[in-house]
């Protein structure tokens, strides 16, 4: 084999690996679920400050859809009680829901203002965990949710420490970042995420943002909206109504 | 072929022969052992969506319920769990819906599940209706007196504490313990059965604390007691004082 017929293989190996690498790519368009559109949904969530009990029915619903352990600490969706007392005071707890111990009775002396946040990820259209992710792992779907590849995830916390809500984890089972998003796999179903289903007094409330008559469409027009840490241009889908300027 | 081979020193020739073994290694495994969606973006983006949207679902959801236990839904969507789904207490129902004959969804019996809405706390929105589950019929299960499909209450209250203990308490410790309610508030009657409907009143006129509170009161004795005429107004007097609490301030 002189040099020339040397160059003449190697072109040929090259191509026919460059040819095998396109087709496996063009292969997973028969993965894509066919009654689902992604392209045809934006994804986001209403809470209504005003409404919410402080129950904690969210957060159970929660750990039993998407199997996060069921003890405190670990929460896709959490929902923090503030008090801001008459001295400017605020304290702010996360709700117990009831793994431990019932619901308390709650009276507190000198109490301004008291209220529950129910907090959640709040699926970023430019979301900082993303774009720390060494490995590509998390990624933002076309429908605008924000989604954790346990498989590719090698489970660094960059994403935990990057995200200004806090709604990430390390699943203690798995080993990977874990986080709301949404119910994903109740969306495609064309289901409603699992707190929002038993929210008691729907103060939580989902729809597609691409739908004027959904109910998040009407949430955005008929309330005066905010969405949390609106400085750090994160631009969240997770909007909030009556909400006080103390939460962050 | 043969003559460049020759022409090279022999350690050369192994380093040449280690590249290719290792090129031939990388191609092997990069083609063939690793798979696509570790080389793709968009594939790799493609098979985590798909393996998320393929999780089993746990709640069912709230239509379908009543589709088998039609009666009480009929029940609940004229009460005030009308917007309470069946899940919200009963738990996940997919495994139900899923073989309904062997798996039966939770039914909680116990005080404690109530309270998680229920239960007095300070931080629910005013107008929810809560309860002090120490003086409110304690050690009774609730469902003994409400349908928790259909909870209003079974009796007309007997007092204004039953359902406004916290304020009950607050006053029985402030200067105005010995007033009853229904002294400033007017109670229609309607209230003890739709209690969100109609509402009770308060004071609309400043007249009506200045009867005890007015300097020129004839009830004024010993009580604090402003000028009516310079003191805030135009402003109702519970719109600035708390009569409830202690001192009232």
């Amino acid at each position: 084999m002189d040099r020339r017929d040397f160059l003449k293989n190697l072109s040929l190996v090259i191509s026919s690996g460059a040819l095998a690498g396109g087709l496996s790519s063009s292969a997973w368009a028969m993965i894509i679920n066919k009654d689902y559109d992604t392209s045809k949904h934006l994804y986001g969530m209403g809470v209504n400050i005003d409404k919410c009990i402080g129950c904690g029915r969210c957060m159970q619903a929660c750990k039993t859809e998407n199997n996060v352990p069921n003890v405190p600490f670990y929460y896709r969706t959490w929902v923090e009680r503030y008090v801001i007392k008459t001295d400017k005071n605020v304290s702010v707890n996360t709700i117990n829901m009831g793994i431990d111990e019932p619901s308390d009775v709650f009276v507190e002396k000198d109490v301004l203002r008291s209220f529950f946040v129910p907090k959640l990820c709040n699926q970023c259209d430019h979301p900082p965990c993303v774009q720390v992710c060494p490995v590509g792992a998390t990624f933002k779907t076309e429908d605008g949710v924000i989604l954790v590849d346990t498989k590719r995830c090698i489970g660094c916390r960059y994403c935990i420490q990057a995200c200004p809500y806090g709604a990430r984890y390390l699943h203690p089972q798995t080993r990977v970042a874990d986080k709301c998003n949404f119910c994903y796999h109740r969306l495609v179903k064309g289901l409603l995420p699992a707190c929002v289903e038993v929210c008691p007094t729907q103060a939580r409330l989902f729809g597609d943002m691409k739908s004027f008559a959904s109910p998040l469409g009407r949430f955005v027009r008929m309330n005066k909206v905010h969405v949390l840490k609106p400085s750090l241009n994160t631009d969240p889908k997770v909007y909030y109504a009556n909400l006080d300027g103390e939460v962050n | 072929m043969g003559n460049i081979l020759k022409k090279l020193p022999e350690q050369a020739v192994r380093i040449i022969i280690l590249f290719v073994m290792l090129a031939v290694v990388i191609f092997v495994v990069r083609q063939f052992i690793l798979p696509p969606s570790l080389k793709d973006t968009v594939l790799q983006k493609a098979t985590a969506t798909e393996r998320e949207a393929a999780k089993d679902v746990q709640y069912a959801g709230a239509q379908i319920c009543a589709g088998c236990h039609e009666k009480q839904h009929d029940v609940k969507a004229g009460g005030y769990h009308r917007d309470l789904a069946c899940e919200s207490c009963h738990g996940a129902a997919q495994k139900h819906v899923d073989n309904p004959a062997e798996v039966k969804p939770s039914s909680p019996q116990k005080r404690d599940y109530c309270g998680y809405c229920h239960n007095y706390n300070s931080s629910r929105p005013t107008g929810f209706p809560q309860i002090n589950p120490v003086t409110h019929n304690p050690r009774k299960a609730c469902i003994a007196c409400h349908n928790p499909h259909n909870p209003t209450p079974p009796s007309t209250p007997g007092s204004c504490a039953a359902c406004h203990a916290q304020i009950e308490r607050a006053k029985a410790a402030s200067y105005h313990t010995t007033i009853t309610c229904t002294v400033c508030h007017t109670t229609p009657e309607k209230h003890k059965t739709s209690p969100r409907t109609v509402i009770p009143g308060k004071p609309d006129k400043r007249e009506f604390c200045g009867k005890c509170h007015d300097k020129e009161s004839r009830n004024s004795k010993g009580l604090p007691t402003v000028d009516m005429d310079t003191h805030g107004e135009k402003y109702v007097c519970w719109q600035c004082h708390y009569p409830h609490t202690l001192g009232g301030i």
